[in-house]
């Protein structure tokens, strides 16, 4: 009987801390300003933001007493949670392949991005081809299954990319495995161009034949349906605009180029990535309406990467951009934080708008504004607290909430390691007596 | 005087050169899996085919006979995931690749089958799923049978009487086939059933020709466009078959062929993020889905996925070890250790929840091996019983082929095995393995296992 008491209680407990009111904190809103005060979850979502608020009966209450409350950082191009390789880097146009097939929600990265206070991330395809694969929104919603993690209602994405790298894939003269691998078109920027331009004429005509059969059908007839084919599939989506263009590229004419193409075939570049001379041609990307998702301060890791300025993200907001900082990369990903407190230093942004180049900004390039990205009423509790000034070097994620939910808790982690590293300890010292000593091999009975 | 007569007899049966034709093993405690155990009872079986089993059984006059007393007879051991009989086949079949065990003999891959390996390394670079790389998924195992593999002898020392075969190459292997593990003149008299599945590997995508795919997601698509493919490849056909008149021909296409013939997939899944995704991915191809591998079916939830989703598992039977001469400096990650530790508990985890499931050698050949890796699962928490069934009658029916083998029960194949002890024992002696009817005697096991194990003459009983 009392242990049914102690099971009720415990499937009961999360019912009850479904309110949570985090109090003295200094809120960073990014959209409504900054001041010191409270927040408070309920069910999920952001319920009063205030200076003085109601502590709810029931609620659990988390004091930030000299800490620092901002929105879940987004991170616009990241490569993490996935299984079997980012790239496939066969054939220069791979639009038939998906990372929503591979989401690995046990990727460690995960749960370190988490202790960078990122919270949700746009998972890309490599960019190893001209037009890659398929990319998705995750949730960093670290202990559930793949499709817990999938940011529902995100619109998905697709990868394209521009330069050195499509080109360089498939040049027997250089980049990585060039000697083992053969050489594939396309090796130069005139030949990513025609091979996009190439994937989307064959859209086109997959599409009219969708149409027709259609039409068909909706006039009575009962025609065959044309072959699906997931690669022109992924492409008709951009057309009909249900799938977000994420591209990467480096260079100003590559970038006028790209934008030059989508015009021609009548469809969108959502973001821009790397971008680094954008810069450069900043009033064009802000009249085609792309968002650019940049680097702080990184680049001349290869030729394509060298005209670059710490200015580019400044200069291509104040043209009206939407301006983005990413990682790209597991690392970088857990100090985005300190990354977006480089725009103050490079072009005086102020706190908000540095803070915004990776919270809000990177959700508007995802058309996830209404959702998250933001300290608002209604939005996603999707909560980071620090210990210091969040655009600092010095501050440190403390607590970690997706959806009202802790999934991260510095204190927690931190006591937790000795537990942890004496468990491995005793099952490795098991496993060694258990283990089978040298020369004789497992799974071969035959001696002599 | 009765060792007179069985003489006598066994020299009848030599005369007749051919093996008895009705065998009896009597006085023995008999295991049927299908029933309640019969601890002193007698087993008949006639052409190859149980007719009788029972603790009051009559001995027909011209059967020869076996005097079971102390010995122990269960129906005959199937490997439900193999490549035994398959020439020049990694004996490994093991999820998400990377086959572990080594071939004890590697006969030359006849012709078929070499060609079939080339025909996938020579192919020109794929260029996308339309040129359907790395697929033989016409290929059957019953066509490519060699009974001349040295395997069929030393898995069928351990008990195993009956494996599921199948080709392992690339990611549509092609289409398995159950086969009697006996001493044929020629392929056809082994094969019970064909074909049973098809086999579907995701590691094909790394390195293998330089082609697409490459990498998971590409074979992932790739699988997916096939059957996307094979379905309108049906509709055009029928719409052909109909009335071809004024309708362009639809082109004949192998690959898809042997995808629509095949009765159900296998897919991999070991760890548990992989088992989430090939249970939501058999269920977006709309196949009868297998899954074979199941080494993180320990973790809390795992089993309950294949409950929900009605799936059967093959659990591999290579359980995962501590690398003997890793640096003492890298130690393995927590999940690996775990893995390790709790791996045989998957079985008992999957009786519990109530999920189908049989064990496959996933490459073990070697008899004492088998037993062993058994255990460790009785080990872990599964009951003798439990084990037993999931080499016999549960591979059967995950099969659909507990109508012919997989118990003890009159007008099933006589496939037994008679060993002193039980069967999961480390110091079991397999003692003898009725195949069709027809006797197999081990050579004389030397003690931590034997290799290499003869067989005798069809009937005889030396």
């Amino acid at each position: 009987m009392k242990k049914l008491i102690l099971t009720a209680i415990a499937v009961m407990a999360p019912l009850c801390a479904q309110t949570i009111v985090i109090q003295n904190a200094t809120v960073m809103t990014v959209a409504k300003g900054t001041f010191k005060g409270s927040v408070v979850v309920k069910d999920g979502k952001i319920a009063e933001v205030g200076e003085k608020v109601m502590v709810p009966q029931g609620a659990t209450v988390i004091d930030a007493t000299n800490q620092y409350l901002i929105p879940g950082i987004i991170d616009c191009h990241s490569h993490i949670a996935g299984d079997g390789g980012i790239n496939e880097g066969s054939v220069s146009v791979s639009s038939m392949v998906n990372i929503k097939d591979i989401i690995n929600p046990e990727d460690i990265a995960v749960y370190r991005a988490l202790a960078g206070g990122v919270t949700t991330a746009n998972i890309l395809h490599g960019s190893a081809n001209a037009i890659g694969g398929q990319t998705i929104v995750l949730k960093m919603r670290w202990g559930k299954d793949a499709q817990s993690m999938i940011f529902e209602g995100a619109a998905p994405g697709i990868k394209f990319a521009l330069g050195e790298n499509p080109k360089r894939a498939g040049n027997p003269q250089g980049g990585r495995g060039a000697t083992t691998t053969a050489a594939r078109y396309p090796a130069t920027r005139m030949g990513v161009e025609d091979t996009i331009r190439d994937a989307f004429n064959e859209a086109k005509i997959y599409k009219a034949e969708w149409d027709d059969y259609k039409s068909k059908v909706a006039a009575g007839q009962h025609p065959i349906p044309p072959r699906k084919d997931l690669k022109l599939e992924a492409l008709k989506e951009v057309l009909e605009g249900t799938r977000y263009v994420h591209a990467h590229c480096y260079r100003a004419d590559e970038i006028l180029m790209l934008l030059r193409v989508a015009d021609d075939y009548g469809f969108k570049i959502r973001t821009l990535q790397h971008v680094l001379e954008g810069y450069k041609v900043a009033k064009e990307i802000a009249a085609h309406g792309a968002g650019a998702s940049t680097f702080s301060d990184w680049w001349s890791y290869k030729v394509e990467a060298f005209d670059a300025i710490p200015y580019n993200a400044a200069i291509m907001a104040k043209k009206g951009v939407v301006v983005s900082l990413n990682s790209d990369d597991a690392e970088l990903m857990r100090h985005l934080n300190s990354e977006a407190g480089k725009a103050m230093k490079y072009g005086g942004m102020t706190e908000t708008e540095a803070l915004a180049m990776v919270t809000l900004n990177p959700a508007k390039q995802l058309g996830i504004d209404n959702r998250v990205g933001s300290i608002e009423v209604g939005k996603d509790a999707d909560l980071v607290i620090y210990d210091k000034f969040p655009l600092s070097d010095y501050a440190k994620v403390q607590k970690v909430l997706i959806d009202g939910h802790k999934y991260f808790d510095r204190d927690e982690e931190v006591s937790g390691r000795p537990a942890k590293a004496a468990e491995k300890q005793k099952l490795l010292e098991k496993e060694k007596q258990a283990a089978p000593r040298q020369g004789a091999p497992a799974g071969r009975g035959g001696r002599g | 005087m009765k060792k007179l007569v069985t003489a006598l007899l066994v020299f009848c049966v030599y005369a007749m050169a051919e093996g008895p034709i009705t065998v009896a093993i009597r006085n023995a405690k008999i295991v049927p899996v299908s029933g309640p155990v019969i601890n002193k009872g007698t087993v008949v079986m006639h052409k190859g085919l149980i007719t009788d089993v029972g603790e009051n059984v009559q001995v027909p006059a011209d059967a020869w006979v076996v005097e079971g007393e102390g010995l122990t007879v269960y129906p005959g051991l199937i490997d439900a995931l193999s490549t035994v009989g398959m020439p020049g086949a990694a004996p490994a079949a093991a999820a998400g690749g990377r086959g572990g065990g080594r071939g004890q003999a590697t006969p030359t891959p006849t012709a078929a089958i070499a060609a079939l390996a080339t025909a996938a390394a020579a192919a020109p670079r794929a260029m996308g799923p339309e040129d359907r790389p790395q697929t033989t998924s016409w290929a059957i195992a019953a066509d490519e049978i060699s009974p001349t593999d040295r395997r069929i002898e030393t898995v069928r020392g351990s008990g195993i009487t009956t494996t599921v075969t199948f080709p392992t190459r690339g990611i549509f292997g092609g289409q398995g086939s159950a086969i009697d593990l006996m001493s044929a003149e020629k392929t056809g008299e082994m094969v019970i059933a064909s074909p049973l599945g098809q086999y579907i590997s995701l590691a094909g995508g790394r390195g293998f020709g330089g082609g697409f795919p490459t990498s998971l997601m590409g074979v992932i698509s790739y699988i997916r466009q096939i059957y996307l493919d094979a379905e309108h490849y049906k509709l055009v056909k029928d719409a052909y078959a109909k009335d071809p008149r004024g309708m362009e021909r639809p082109e004949y296409d192998r690959a898809l062929e042997g995808v629509i013939a095949s009765p159900r997939i296998l897919l991999p899944a070991n760890r548990m993020v992989e088992m989430d995704r090939m249970l939501r991915f058999a269920a977006e191809l709309k196949q009868p889905t297998i899954v074979y591998g199941g080494r993180e079916m320990y973790r809390e939830g795992a089993a309950d996925l294949f409950k929900k989703a009605n799936t059967p598992v093959l659990v591999s039977l290579k359980w995962p070890t501590l690398a003997p001469d890793s640096d003492p400096d890298n130690t393995p990650s927590m999940r690996s250790l775990e893995d390790i530790d709790r791996a045989p508990a998957g079985a008992a985890a999957l009786k519990k929840a109530g999920v189908k499931f049989a064990f496959y050698s996933d490459g073990i050949d070697a008899p004492r091996d088998i037993q062993r890796a058994v255990k460790k699962a009785i080990d872990a928490g599964l009951s003798r019983e439990d084990a037993l069934r999931a080499m016999t009658l549960s591979p059967a029916e995950i099969y659909g082929l507990d109508n012919r083998v997989g118990s003890i029960e009159k007008g099933k194949i006589g496939n037994l095995v008679v060993t002193r002890g039980d069967i999961f024992d480390d110091r079991t002696r397999v003692e003898m393995v009725f195949v069709d009817g027809k006797q197999y005697k081990p050579a004389d096991a030397t003690p931590g296992g034997g290799r290499g194990i003869a067989t005798d003459e069809p009937g005889g009983n030396r």
